[in-house]
């Protein structure tokens, strides 16, 4: 079967949002269109769950109330799944959005980022977030991050509803464990090996004596993101829509016009 | 008091080392006015991005017009990293004071309310947090049993400034659903606002129009700019000029092509606002 890498990675993700009938709600970030199309991946197939919120987006993005709503709406509860990203991501599951810092310590940057944007909250509060990383290496999956945009784990005495489930890459699906700190490789992606997750990953973590292979797209699954699918995210990514699923937002646009 | 004058007037409004707010790409940018700012050579600057920024701020970077800026990130979005920014923070050009979304709303939040402080969850264990003097976590105050919490210093800038599709002719201002805009009016002191139009009604007599509109109570100069957000967008108005926005990615990876990208760009700007 032919098929994108971003394709794998929207139906992994799409198969956590299915499998879990507390999703009811899920809020994508800026610049996440893997994340968004495995939303309305999910929406698609199980006809109507769960909503989507995209945020910046064209379309399905409710709110009104300003750029504050999405962080107000999340610590009122209402948000049960969100995504976040990393330059640094360690063993811990502490993420760093900032950059590497050198022998100097903070605020010395060797590398700048972006930023940190609203992980510092988000990870707190939403229930499930998945950590979404294609990039699979020892320079993003580290033994501990430079910078802690968002900690992984907090004491128990710090109220924290939310905090990390899964971590998703260009190789494998891992669970995140926060009573024993650890990620678990559940599953690597197909035509990849255990050795080359080791290999790649410069924390430990655990997993079953045989790992299994994830599943690869389900070919009605393709069908709806290459059309369907493909057409809603492309209003808010057209770059990506016409990329990985050759659909062309803007040609249909002038069509229907 | 006739608070309508032209773009220039409006820029010059600002001071040397005043302490300014304005929003990211998507919600109402002020390009027009920055490009006005860094025309008339604004310096010693602390930009607070609410929350986060693009190429509007990367632009007042690369010209000089910052000394310290705190935003919860700063990107050019689908065009990559912003280049000016990246640069000035890893020579450490400027001052950079890391924050997060839900604090910079909040911290405006506070000011809008009048209190010094606002309580806000999550952060705690964040180096965020941890390099935050005007911070602090404090053990549970009221005794509801949800543990140590962390208050955030209000904010209250000396401008808010953004771009709006139009104002009445009192000076009343369009914001819609850019509900941000109205809380950054609130917690500053002056907000300086560009239109693309000044149209000749009263927003305010009109129930649907007035919930979307920030009154002149908060307002102290709106200036017409035509296309005063480009290159970036104006929902419901104008696309973001993607191409513009990838040659500036693409030229000001160095000072010498942001330097010439800036020529360009401020000599395209003067004749529209010697109008």
């Amino acid at each position: 079967m032919n098929y994108q890498l971003e394709e794998l990675l929207i139906c992994v993700i799409a198969r956590l949002l299915e499998a879990d009938p507390a999703v009811r709600h899920v809020a994508v970030g800026a610049a996440s269109p893997v994340p968004g199309s495995a939303v309305l991946l999910c929406r698609e197939v199980t006809g109507g769950r769960p909503r989507a919120s995209i945020i910046h987006g064209e379309t399905n993005n409710p709110f009104t109330d300003g750029a504050r709503e999405i962080f107000d709406c999340a610590g009122q509860g209402r948000i049960d799944v969100f995504f976040l990203g990393g330059v640094q991501i360690d063993g811990q599951a502490n993420i760093n959005l900032v950059g590497t810092v050198g022998e100097a310590g903070y605020p010395e940057i060797q590398r700048r980022f972006p930023g940190s944007f609203g992980s510092a909250y988000m990870y707190f509060v939403v229930p499930k977030v998945i950590l979404f990383r294609p990039e699979h290496s020892r320079r993003v999956f580290v033994d501990q991050v430079d910078f802690i945009s968002a900690p992984g784990v907090s004491e128990p005495d710090v109220h924290r509803p939310g905090g990390p489930k899964f971590l998703v890459t260009e190789l494998c699906l891992m669970s995140f464990d926060a009573g024993r700190k650890r990620f678990r490789l559940e599953s690597v992606h197909p035509g990849h090996t255990v050795e080359a997750v080791l290999d790649n990953t410069g924390f430990d973590f655990d997993m079953a004596e045989n790992v299994p292979t994830t599943p690869e797209p389900e070919p009605e699954r393709l069908d709806l993101l290459r059309t369907r699918i493909g057409a809603e995210i492309g209003t808010t990514y057209p770059g990506f829509a016409a990329r990985v699923f050759g659909v062309d937002v803007q040609a249909m646009e002038a069509r229907a016009i | 008091m006739n608070i309508i004058e032209n773009l220039d007037a409006l820029a010059a409004r600002v001071p040397d080392g005043a302490f300014v707010a304005m929003p990211p790409e998507y919600s109402w940018v002020p390009s027009s006015l920055a490009r006005a700012l860094i025309a008339q050579g604004a310096k010693n600057l602390h930009v607070l991005c609410v929350p986060i920024g693009g190429m509007t701020v990367d632009m007042m970077i690369g010209a000089g017009c910052v000394a310290t800026l705190e935003a919860a990130a700063v990107s050019l979005g689908e065009a990559g990293l912003a280049p000016r920014f990246t640069d000035a923070i890893q020579t450490g050009a400027i001052r950079m004071i890391d924050s997060t979304c839900p604090a910079i709303h909040a911290a405006l939040q506070a000011s809008e309310k009048g209190v010094p402080f606002m309580p806000l969850g999550g952060l705690i264990g964040s180096d965020i947090e941890a390099n935050r003097e005007d911070w602090k976590v404090v053990p549970d105050p009221m005794g509801a049993g949800n543990g140590p919490i962390a208050l955030i210093t209000a904010i209250k800038p000396d401008f808010a400034i953004f771009h709006s599709p139009k104002a009445d002719r009192h000076g009343n201002v369009w914001i819609g659903k850019r509900r941000e805009l109205m809380t950054m009016a609130h917690a500053a002191k002056e907000t300086l606002v560009s239109v693309e139009e000044i149209v000749d009604m009263d927003f305010l007599e009109d129930d649907a129009l007035a919930a979307g509109t920030l009154p002149n109570l908060y307002i102290s100069g709106v200036a017409e700019a035509k296309s005063g957000a480009w290159p970036s967008v104006l929902h419901g108005i104008y696309e973001p000029d993607r191409a513009e926005i990838s040659d500036y990615a693409r030229e000001a990876k160095t000072p010498e092509g942001f330097q010439a990208y800036m020529e360009r760009t401020l000599a395209r700007q003067r004749p529209a606002a010697a109008e």
